[in-house]
């Protein structure tokens, strides 16, 4: 069966026969996944938990890299550019990524998380530019209002929904190709929640957007694209309206109508 | 459309950067992996040399008799021989002060260790705990001139056995009572709860579920502040004070190893029994330290 | 029901030990420093003078107390880039490998050696080392006592060190890396920040350990009761001229020596609770 429905044109990311595995055994948590992402759309990763969906969106910015026991294999591109022939640095820069925890960095303001990718990357910039991007960032992720008074606040005293948030300003302030979300909204309640998701829906018009969710509603609501990954395997990949309408896998079919996962 | 250039044009900027960043990144790895190996290598030099010049002097003799007098020591060196004798009288004193301390650390230790545990949130406890932690950061020769001013001037009236195991037990008193506190506090609270639901009266709770349950953490606490004070000189110096002969009486001067090493250290003829004296207490502290990280390991 | 009253009667009768230990030692350390006090008051502290022939006994702490002061300075200026780049290795660099198991057992060693074990090993190798490279005729002095002092203070400072750093969550240092960061912006941005108070909290009480030192400074430092002059100019610390002149010493010289043993108590005791307070401070 082909997995991989949507062969797209011109795709923002292409993964073609990938296999990552912890340690040294034989057991992959991700197994022969190709898959072609489309830009500026959202597509979704869902899948029961130790599936490997964190473990595939970890590879495309070479996060598993940090880790010598992580092991790779297959290819990744990035714009038609295999991702492994790029310095980490500068991939790293083109592809943001929010995790399942809001970290602001506890040490810094609320304004200096939001240029935090700047200062890491040794980037100098004037002040009224410096000050442009924070503005425009958080103006962005909805929060200008709520913050701009007290930019100078250390970042750890925002409520968890205006930390994410925060966290997402600080991946875009830095102007990427694609956005990785881990599980954004697993820490947050409803209405941080639906707040973010308005977020992403805007965002896709400026980024590529991969987000792992357990929460199928969420998926159903904002993406354009869904995975679905079982035990490390790539089983269903389609448009989000088809395959929750008309799944082709009985597994995702189990899978979306709860029983298991 | 704007954006998009911008966004192209720090790409650029980036790449100029990126080189320079990944060698600076290699430059302080390498560096601190020598400073690294600069910082641990005394440990194999030392330990190197205490080998080196100690292992031969290592025999029966060494832990059977007593010190040499130097007029000995000298006339061996001189025709190129071993020296005559050991340092059993060292050894054996060391036992004695280290033995003696402990019998008067670790009970007090534990009690108040299971103090603090039992009240935990009173502020006479908080009072304890800080007081403890002061002690523990006491300079050992300042515990040497205290435990001169109380036991040798006013009690024993003299240098003795004893004021050295004052000394070195208000050293030990400390460590014994964070590493009890700490081990009551990982036994689970419901072990104590269902024997004492069971109208078991306290006392023998401790004895039978909180001491051997947490017996590993003890011994473990028991043996690191043992190896801590095996080593200890300067507390000795003011109180002990040495003694050529073996010496059983706790009223009178008693040696101890790193006393005679101290006593000997500068003298030419003295020397290899010097080395071997260290090689020995060097040996005795790394295999008590050893065995109580083997224990730690093992819970 | 009664037993229960008398354990617990039994457990705070021997809590008040250390309380009496404690406060028995300030009593006994004050009283006997007393008649050095009364006789030159603060002229005790900052005199150079140290003086015990009869009649003419004079008594000032100044050239020991400049003594420990520069010998753990100088150690505590030579631990910080060691200690730091070993807390490095061992709990960022390479931490789950067995490479850092292998470093940290080695500073756990060093930390275990018994004092006159590294006195004697200075005094055989670390001296005749300094004499050979011409930086000293001698080799005994300020220089050579800071150095021991600094390898005997190092695992301490790293071995709190390490814990702090690893402390350091990963999830931030995985965010800083996802921005593009390279290890050592990671280490700079990131885990110094984070950790900082507690790495400064773990060099305090490594000085602290330094300054209460008494054997290797002892056979180090080459016991002249002078101001120290410069780095290889001999002197004595607070530790070592009462390790020195102890066995001779009786009268006002005896309370001269207990008084310096006073200040020795007090001024650990002020840097530890420092450090101490920091550590406190950071884990709230
Ligand atoms: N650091 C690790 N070391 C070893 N195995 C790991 C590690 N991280 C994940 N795994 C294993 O890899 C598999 C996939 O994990 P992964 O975290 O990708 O799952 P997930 O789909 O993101 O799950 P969740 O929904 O719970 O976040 C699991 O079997 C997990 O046990
Ligand atoms: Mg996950």
């Amino acid at each position: 069966m082909n997995k991989n429905i949507d062969i797209l044109e011109n795709p923002a990311l292409k993964l073609e026969n990938l296999y990552i595995a912890y340690g040294k055994t034989d057991k992959y948590a991700v197994r022969d996944v190709s898959a072609t992402i489309k830009k500026n759309a959202i597509t979704a990763i869902m899948g029961p938990s130790g599936c490997g969906k964190s473990t595939l969106l970890r590879a495309i910015n070479r996060m598993h890299q940090l880790y010598p026991d992580v092991k790779t294999q297959g290819n990744i591109y990035l714009n038609e550019k295999d991702i492994t022939k790029m310095s980490a640095i500068h991939l790293r820069r083109k592809i943001g990524m929010v995790f399942q925890r809001p970290n602001p960095f506890p040490t810094m303001s609320i304004y200096d998380n939001v240029v935090a990718g700047y200062k890491l990357n040794g980037i100098r910039m004037k002040k009224n530019e410096r000050d442009a991007i924070v503005e425009q960032s958080l103006i962005s992720v909805g929060l200008w209002n709520e913050v701009k008074d007290s930019l100078r606040k250390k970042g750890t005293f925002l409520s968890g929904g205006q930390q994410q948030r925060l966290c997402i300003a600080r991946a875009i302030a830095f102007k990427p190709d694609v956005i990785l979300l881990d599980e954004p909204t697993s820490a947050l309640d409803p209405i941080a929640t639906s707040k973010v998701e308005d977020l992403l829906v805007q965002l896709k018009k400026d980024y590529t957007i991969v987000l792992v969710t357990h929460n199928m509603s969420q998926a159903a609501r904002i993406s354009d694209y869904s995975m679905f990954m079982y035990l490390g395997d790539l089983v269903e990949y389609g448009k989000t309206k088809m395959m929750f309408t008309n799944p082709r896998d009985k597994k995702t079919e189990e899978y979306l109508t709860g029983k298991f996962g | 459309m704007g954006q998009k250039n911008n966004k192209k044009m720090e790409t650029l900027k980036l790449k100029d950067n990126s080189a320079y960043r990944t060698s600076k990144d290699k430059v302080f790895l390498v560096g601190v992996i020598i400073v690294s190996i600069i910082t641990i290598s005394p440990i194999v030099l030392i330990i190197g040399k205490l080998v080196w010049e100690g292992i031969g002097q290592i025999n029966f003799s060494f832990f059977t008799e007593t010190t040499p007098s130097t007029f000995e020591a000298m006339t061996a060196v001189a025709n190129n021989e071993v020296i005559p004798g050991g340092i059993v009288n060292g050894i054996l004193g060391t036992l004695l002060i280290v033995g003696l301390a402990s019998v008067i650390a670790i009970p007090i230790g534990i009690l108040v260790g299971l103090f603090l545990y039992e009240n935990q949130q009173s502020r006479y406890a908080g009072l304890i705990r800080s007081l403890s932690d002061i002690l523990q950061g006491v300079p050992s020769i300042v515990l040497g001139l205290i435990a001169y001013l109380w036991v040798v001037k006013n009690i024993v009236h003299g240098y003795s056995a004893l004021a050295g195991s004052v000394a070195l037990a208000i050293m030990m008193l400390p460590l014994i009572i964070r590493s009890t506190e700490e081990t009551m506090k990982m036994i689970p609270e419901t072990l104590k709860e269902a024997a004492l639901a069971l109208g078991v009266p306290y006392y023998k709770v401790i004895a039978r579920v909180l001491i051997p349950s947490g017996f590993s953490g003890l011994a473990t606490g028991i043996l690191l502040s043992v190896s801590r004070i095996l080593g200890e000189t300067a507390p000795l110096m003011l109180t002990t004070l040495g003694n050529p002969m073996v010496n059983w009486d706790i009223t009178a001067p008693t040696s101890a190893v790193p006393l005679l090493i101290w006593n000997f250290y500068n003298d030419p003829n003295m020397l290899s029994l010097i080395w071997s004296s260290s090689l020995f207490l060097m040996g005795f502290v790394l295999t008590l330290n050893i065995i109580s990280k083997r224990i730690v390991a093992k819970i | 029901m009664k037993s229960d009253t008398i354990t617990r009667y039994i457990l705070f009768i021997s809590s008040l030990v250390v309380l009496l230990v404690s406060a028995g030692m300030v009593f006994s350390l004050v009283g006997d420093a007393v008649p050095v006090f009364e006789k030159f008051g603060w002229r005790f502290i900052i005199s150079t003078d140290w003086n015990p022939t009869e009649g003419r006994e004079s008594y000032g702490a100044l050239p020991f107390i400049a003594g420990t002061l520069s010998t753990s300075l100088l150690a505590l200026l030579i631990c910080l880039p060691m200690a730091f780049a070993t807390s490095l290795f061992i709990a960022e660099y390479f931490r789950t490998s067995y490479v850092s198991s292998v470093l940290g057992t080695m500073v756990d060693l060093l930390a275990g050696v018994p004092s006159i074990v590294y006195g004697l090993w200075g005094f055989y190798t670390l001296r005749p080392v300094i004499v050979s490279l011409g930086l000293d005729a001698q080799g005994y002095g300020i220089f050579t006592a800071g150095l021991i002092l600094a390898i005997m203070i190092i695992p301490y400072a790293t071995s709190i060190s390490s814990q702090i750093i690893a402390m350091v969550p990963t999830e931030l240092k995985e965010a800083a890396y996802s921005l593009g960061a390279t290890r050592y912006e990671v280490i700079k941005y990131v885990v110094l920040p984070n950790a900082r108070s507690g790495i400064v909290a773990s060099f305090i009480l490594a000085f602290g350990r330094a300054l209460g030192e008494t054997m290797a400074v002892t056979m180090l430092i080459g016991n002249t009761n002078i101001i120290p002059t410069g780095l290889f100019s001999t002197g004595n610390s607070m530790a070592s001229v009462i390790a020195n002149q102890f066995g001779e010493a009786d009268g006002l010289k005896m309370s001269a020596l207990i008084a310096i043993g006073l200040l020795l108590f007090v001024i650990t005791g002020i840097i530890n609770a420092l450090g101490k307070m920091v550590i406190k401070r950071m884990s709230r």
